[in-house]
């Protein structure tokens, strides 16, 4: 049986997606960053700087390995090998938090390096709940699942987003991870209010917020479509809807990710610092504690 | 409910075609159809698998230019779109889809320029070895070396090429270099310690570092190497080896 009590050994502190151009501040001083996430695809090599360095890294911070290549929502099978890679790194890395994606990105064989939207249909579900399952008991740890930032909705969707999230944690006994931007991007592209979106989340179960930036381009009617590109600073309507969200939950370890364009600590670490002021702002509304 | 065809049977098709229309059923969350919605996935898929294969084959977008990369890379990647989630590894057919590819048939030394690029990034990923004391050398006796047994480190690659790729490597990568030479050149890449570095090899040392990872010893790799080059000099090669921690183990054998 997995631990159920204990999904996340995260500080209640910002942290930053690290990304190895940083590697000797951070380890200087890392500022206002309590713990960093990596992406586990790219520390799947035998060897080498980026093993090495993430060695360095784990004897000073905790880390969050957060998967961006499995496939949970794929209608094929999970894939072996990487299911093999994920237990591995996550074996010797022993990380404090591990989390992936509701989303596929593999189909027959194909790997398309994007977090592709399912459908929420019962079925949909089911099969992610296996896979959740099948991760679980592979990596003998609870993982932590993440809400995607959806550009287009389907037709024979049967479920609303927070259910969905809600029914396959209670299924699985895995947490959520909840990202505010992806929240403001899927409400901005379909038409839907963020604040209703964060009040019919089932906050108890997130062990973790993830903030970024978007670009904006426009759709056919000229209404503006948000693009998940992880390359420029939090928009301003994404804090203050950190801010209602934290007002909700109380304080979760909470992650700035930058991944394109990616610049310069001090802005990095700038970033974090203000997501650490809304942290320590925030005053947990009821008996809940971080999942 | 179901669609005939899944949806990600669907989605792959439409990601991977740009001629194909968006699959059905998909709406703006309003009840309107999605409409260019749809691009914002494929924009993702090939702009990011784009990228990957531009870190890998940096060497080859220097010599066509950013634009004409980006077209080959584009037909290759929905070709062969990548088969595991490590992008790092992506692009091992490349080099040879570059050299089937009629446009740049005239570049040919661009294909094992590819190889040396590809080799470079798997040379950076490959697994840590502690280094060979050489003291353990210079203690043998010369007929003990003969029969020395070599084995090489993880990140050490071997390229043979009728181009001279390591000119062209120097030239698009370093600042002052010379323009390549035109001959055949023959590249061994080490990694020192965690920046693989391409080195020249004299002629007669590819022969030399091949019999020796094929297993033979160093007596044999001798006489490779001077089949080929009948003035080669080990002493120089094996500093280089030693001072480049490209070796993992030495191993005298009695003769078979």
């Amino acid at each position: 049986m997995l631990d159920q009590t204990r999904r996340t050994t995260l500080p209640l502190a910002p942290g930053v997606g690290y990304k190895p151009q940083h590697y000797a501040e951070i380890m200087a001083d890392a500022g206002p960053i309590g713990w960093l996430e990596i992406h586990a695809e790219n520390y799947m090599g035998a060897g080498g700087r980026p093993v090495a360095q993430l060695r360095h890294l784990s004897e000073r911070f905790p880390i969050s390995v957060h998967g961006v290549g499995l496939s949970i929502g794929g209608e094929g099978r999970l894939d072996p090998d990487h299911l093999s890679r994920l237990r591995r790194l996550s074996d010797w890395l022993d990380p404090a938090s591990f989390s992936e994606h509701l989303a596929w990105s593999t189909h027959e064989s194909a790997f398309l390096n994007d977090l592709l939207p399912l459908p929420y249909t019962s079925d949909t579900l089911q099969r992610v709940v296996d896979h959740i399952d099948e991760l679980q008991e592979a990596i003998a740890r609870p993982m932590l699942l993440e809400n995607p930032s959806s550009y287009l909705a389907f037709a024979e969707s049967t479920w609303e987003e927070p259910d969905f999230l809600d029914e396959i944690a209670r299924r699985t006994g895995c947490g959520l991870l909840l990202d505010v931007n992806n929240v403001f991007i899927s409400a901005t592209n379909l038409g839907f209010s963020p604040q209703g979106y964060i009040d019919a989340f089932p906050l108890r179960r997130v062990g973790e917020l993830h903030l970024a930036g978007h670009d904006t381009e426009a759709d056919d009617h000229g209404r503006p479509l948000l693009i998940d590109s992880h390359g420029r600073e939090v928009d301003e309507p994404v804090w203050a809807l950190f801010d209602y969200t934290l007002a909700r939950s109380g304080p979760r370890p909470a992650l700035i990710e930058w991944d394109n364009d990616v610049p310069d600590w001090p802005v990095l670490a700038a970033e974090a610092a203000r997501a650490g002021a809304a942290l320590s702002r925030s005053v947990a509304t009821g008996d809940e504690v971080p999942a | 409910m179901s669609a005939p065809t899944s949806r990600q049977t669907q989605f792959r098709a439409a990601i991977l075609d740009p001629d194909r229309p968006a699959p059905p059923g998909l709406t703006d969350g309003r009840g309107a159809p999605a409409g260019r919605r749809f691009s914002v996935y494929r924009n993702n898929v090939v702009v990011s698998l784009t990228e990957a294969l531009e870190k890998a084959f940096p060497t080859v977008r220097k010599l066509i230019g950013a634009e004409n990369f980006a077209t080959v890379a584009g037909l290759y990647l929905r070709a062969h779109p990548p088969t595991s989630p490590i992008l790092s590894r992506y692009g091992a057919g490349f080099p040879d889809f570059l050299g089937a590819f009629e446009p740049l048939g005239h570049l040919g030394y661009l294909p094992d320029t590819a190889r040396l690029d590809r080799a470079l990034v798997d040379s950076y990923h490959a697994a840590d070895s502690a280094p060979l004391d050489p003291g353990r050398l210079g203690a043998l006796a010369p007929d003990d070396l003969l029969r020395l047994h070599l084995g090489f480190a993880p990140a050490v690659r071997l390229l043979r090429s009728p181009w001279p790729i390591h000119g062209i490597w120097r030239f698009n990568n370093e600042e002052n270099a010379p323009q390549p030479p035109h001959t055949a050149q023959d590249v061994l890449i080490t990694r020192p310690a965690y920046d693989p570095v391409p080195r020249l090899l004299p002629p007669g040392g590819a022969a030399l570092i091949a019999a020796l990872s094929a297993g033979k010893s160093l007596g044999d790799a001798l006489d490779a190497a001077t089949g080929e080059a009948a003035d080669f000099d080990l002493s120089p090669l094996l500093t280089r080896l030693l001072q480049d921690n490209a070796l993992s183990g030495a191993q005298v054998k009695a003769p078979a």
